[in-house]
């Protein structure tokens, strides 16, 4: 399939993408200039505020966009998932470039003019709005144009909340190693981000005095109309918004149920699974999927989210930081307790399959050196480059206690990079070993050998579904579903499914609508 | 003379000023008046203190102790916009609105005060006329179209759009070229004449003042020196003002000698 027959196929997602994005700048941009402005107006009245008020914008630029998110989401009114946290967090990467311009721009007003403006008997709100203002105006619409190129990149990460955008596209490409779909997401933002630079580029120059000659009042007058389209079109985006937004009140109503999933397949297709099923039972679903990171367990503790399914292991260690253990029923049972007294969160049960580190190597190698093993393999380790993903690299039972317990010295230190990457680098020989998912629909597919876990390092890591205990009182047809779940789903099943989506480039909705029909889960 | 100094446009009683940075004060004790029709010329060095004299008259700064009375009344009682719309200010370099026409540029204190378009456009085209600029040719250009002595032309034409009773010029030709600045300065002679607008007008150039003013201050170290008709200060024993006088006689004679 070529990349404009994929594009053609897949336009309808892609323009409600494009438009996601499109409102998500547009909106953070107009808030940013509606605040930016003044507050650089103000600067230029309060020398002293000018340093600390600078200085805060500045280190807000510098927080890492996710670590951002992920502060958010907690907070009342601004926080939660989806278009207004992106939009909040947008607003503060693009206040600096705004204000700074704006400071930048009336302190640079020749004090000449100002003086004349003063002595003329000018006040101080018409020296602002018609000797101020119009000077600065070409340095406050570049700041407004780096601003707005800031968050159109910024917005790709929006994905990771829930916002959509075309952030969409590149977190599913990465995970899918699907490159159409990669730059389906890549090449419309860069595109967006060029037009965005052009456009504000050109009023800039209409506004700059100094390219002015003998004009009438024709072009103010196209101004006037450009101005007001350009307040109506976002009127419009505000409303389709705000119309949208409307029906995402947070959860806990009694047939409404808001399922999550982390930014990987497989959560997706369990979190679609529950959602069909609910659909099938007359309740209504809102789905709040690919959060990133840890984002789905504080999006729950928030309210946000009543259910998303996780792993035991990750619970265990990531979320209730104790040290892995190697008993699956042990850890099940601690984390359904703690989860039920810390969060009021409940555990279903186990869905019947892993989803745990598997420690892969290419097949060919495998079977060329008779490996089948962790500990056999550990001896040609110092020969080998290994590539872990940034979660295998930083949790307690990853990389440290994982390399200790097997004894294991590589050629060079692990190489941190995306886990979906991986695969592929492990595949075409840019590394020799990997910590895949277990569950990875293309260890097959690529032919990929997954290492047995010898010493029993690894703790287990059942799928569960962790569902609000408000919710899941409320709600019977959701005791009913996860009833009907348990122990339902095996290893083989779990790789099948992914395997459909990742490298058969299926929908998720699909590949789980069939699946359920085999099951004979269709029905009630 | 004796009535009009009875009823003077501005007054300064026993006017001082220091800049809170600097430990000498900027102005010290001044007192003089400042008669309706007359062109007040203060001539002084830089930092002398004329352009502070100046600025205290429209209360772009206030005294710190004595007053300065402007028609009648101090200025810290005036409101500062009706004070400064009422007084027509040329500075040096012009200090015209880059972004605003010639026509803008000179219509704004009508436009503040609220005239009405027909009567606006009236003005500025007489006023374009007044100071040698054909309207037709010069309204819809931006300043940085002119050359410099097209901008002061400018400059003065915005200070007397809505015929303020009192102008206030801070060497308004100084960064002109000699033969700009002669034929301006001759201009400006004729005009405040036919006009009988009252003037304080500061500069550095002795010639100038001579030239233009009915009175001259000479001052040094934000104190008036001298007070004189041109006439006095040429026959003046004082000091600096010979000193001022010796420059013209000098540049005079090194051009009688250079003729043939």
């Amino acid at each position: 399939m070529s990349f404009f027959s994929f594009l053609k196929q897949n336009w309808p997602e892609l323009s409600t993408l494009l438009r996601q994005h499109l409102s998500l700048v547009l909106i953070s941009t107009f808030v940013a200039v509606a605040i930016g402005i003044p507050t650089g107006i103000l600067l230029t009245r309060k020398k002293s505020l000018r340093g600390p008020v600078l200085g805060l914008a500045n280190i807000m630029q510098t927080i890492p966009s996710l670590a951002l998110f992920g502060f958010l989401i907690p907070l009342p009114f601004i926080g939660g998932i989806g278009a207004r946290t992106a939009i909040v967090a947008l607003v503060v990467y693009a206040l600096l470039p705004i204000i700074r311009n704006t400071v930048t721009g009336i302190v640079g007003v020749d004090p000449n003019v100002r003086e004349a403006a003063v002595a003329m008997g000018m006040t101080g709100r018409q020296i602002l709005w018609q000797v101020e203002l119009p000077l600065a105006m070409p340095v406050i619409i570049t700041g407004v144009r780096v601003a707005m190129v800031i968050a159109i990149g910024v917005a790709t990460i929006a994905a990771a909340v829930g916002a959509g955008g075309l952030g969409v596209y590149i977190f599913r490409g990465l995970r899918q190693y699907d490159n159409k779909l990669l730059l389906a997401g890549a090449v419309p933002a860069a595109l967006m981000a060029l037009s965005a630079d052009f456009g504000l580029g050109l009023l800039e120059k209409h506004f700059s005095f100094a390219g002015r000659r003998k004009t009438g009042a024709g072009p103010r007058v196209k101004l006037i109309t450009l101005g007001g389209v350009a307040i109506i079109a976002l009127a419009l985006l505000f409303y389709s918004g705000w119309r949208n937004s409307r029906s995402a009140d947070p959860a806990a109503n009694n047939d409404h149920v808001v399922v999550g999933s982390k930014d990987f397949t497989e959560s997706v297709i369990l979190a679609e699974i529950v959602a069909q099923m609910l659909e099938a039972r007359g309740v209504t679903v809102e789905r709040k999927y690919e959060l990133g990171g840890n984002l789905p367990h504080d999006a729950m503790l928030a309210s946000r989210l009543d259910l998303y399914p996780e792993y035991t292991g990750t619970s265990y260690t990531a979320i209730l930081h104790h040290q892995p253990i190697t008993d699956p029923r042990a850890v099940y049972e601690q984390v359904k307790a703690e989860y039920a007294q810390k969060f009021g969160v409940a555990v279903s049960e186990p869905l019947g399959f892993e989803n745990t580190f598997a420690i892969l190597i290419r097949g060919a190698e495998a079977r060329r050196l008779k490996l089948k093993t962790i500990s056999e393999a550990a001896r040609y380790a110092s020969n080998w480059r290994a590539g872990f993903g940034q979660d295998f690299m930083s949790r307690a039972d990853g990389y440290p206690g994982f390399s200790k317990a097997y004894g294991l010295k590589f050629a060079d230190q692990p190489r941190e990079m995306d886990l979906s990457l991986t695969y592929i680098a492990l595949s075409s020989g840019q590394v020799d070993l990997i910590a895949g998912n277990s569950t990875e629909g293309r260890i097959a597919a690529l032919d990929l050998f997954q290492l047995e876990d010898d010493r029993h390092y690894f703790p287990p890591y059942e799928a569960v579904y962790l569902v609000r205990q408000d919710t899941l009182s409320g709600v019977a047809q959701l005791r009913e579903v996860l009833a009907k779940l348990a122990h339902a789903i095996s290893t083989e099943e779990m790789r099948q499914l992914n395997y459909e989506v990742d490298a058969n480039k299926r929908s998720q909705a699909e590949v789980v609508r069939e699946w359920m029909k085999r099951k004979g889960f269709d029905g009630l | 003379m004796n009535d009009s100094t009875d009823n003077p446009l501005v007054a300064f009683r026993d006017v001082s000023f220091s800049h809170a940075s600097a430990a000498a004060p900027i102005i010290s004790h001044l007192t003089f008046l400042v008669a309706p029709g007359e062109t007040l010329v203060l001539l002084g060095q830089s930092g002398c203190g004329k352009t502070t004299t100046l600025k205290l008259i429209n209360r772009l700064l206030l005294p710190d102790a004595g007053e300065v009375i402007v028609e009648g009344k101090p200025t810290t009682e005036w409101d500062p916009i009706r004070l400064r719309r009422r007084t027509g200010y040329v500075i040096q370099e012009g200090g015209l609105f880059p972004h605003f026409s010639v026509a803008e540029n000179v219509a704004l204190v009508p436009a503040l005060e609220g005239w009405e378009q027909a009567r606006i456009r009236r003005r500025v085209d007489e006023l374009l006329s007044l100071v040698g600029l054909e309207p037709r040719d010069f309204a819809d250009r931006y300043p940085a179209e002119l050359s410099g002595g097209q901008r002061q032309r400018i400059g003065v034409a915005r200070a007397l759009a809505a015929d303020p009773p009192l102008l206030l010029l801070d060497e308004p030709f100084g960064a002109l070229d000699p033969l700009t600045r002669a034929s301006l300065q001759r201009e400006f002679a004729t005009l405040s004449k036919s006009l009988n607008k009252t003037a304080v007008f500061v500069t550095h150039d002795v010639r100038e003042a001579l030239l233009l003013g009915s009175r001259i201050g000479l001052m040094q170290a934000g104190n008036l020196l001298l007070l004189e008709t041109p006439e006095n200060f040429l026959k003046a024993k004082n000091e600096q003002a010979m000193a001022y006088l010796e420059t013209l006689r000098v540049s005079a004679g090194s051009i009688q000698e250079d003729a043939p």
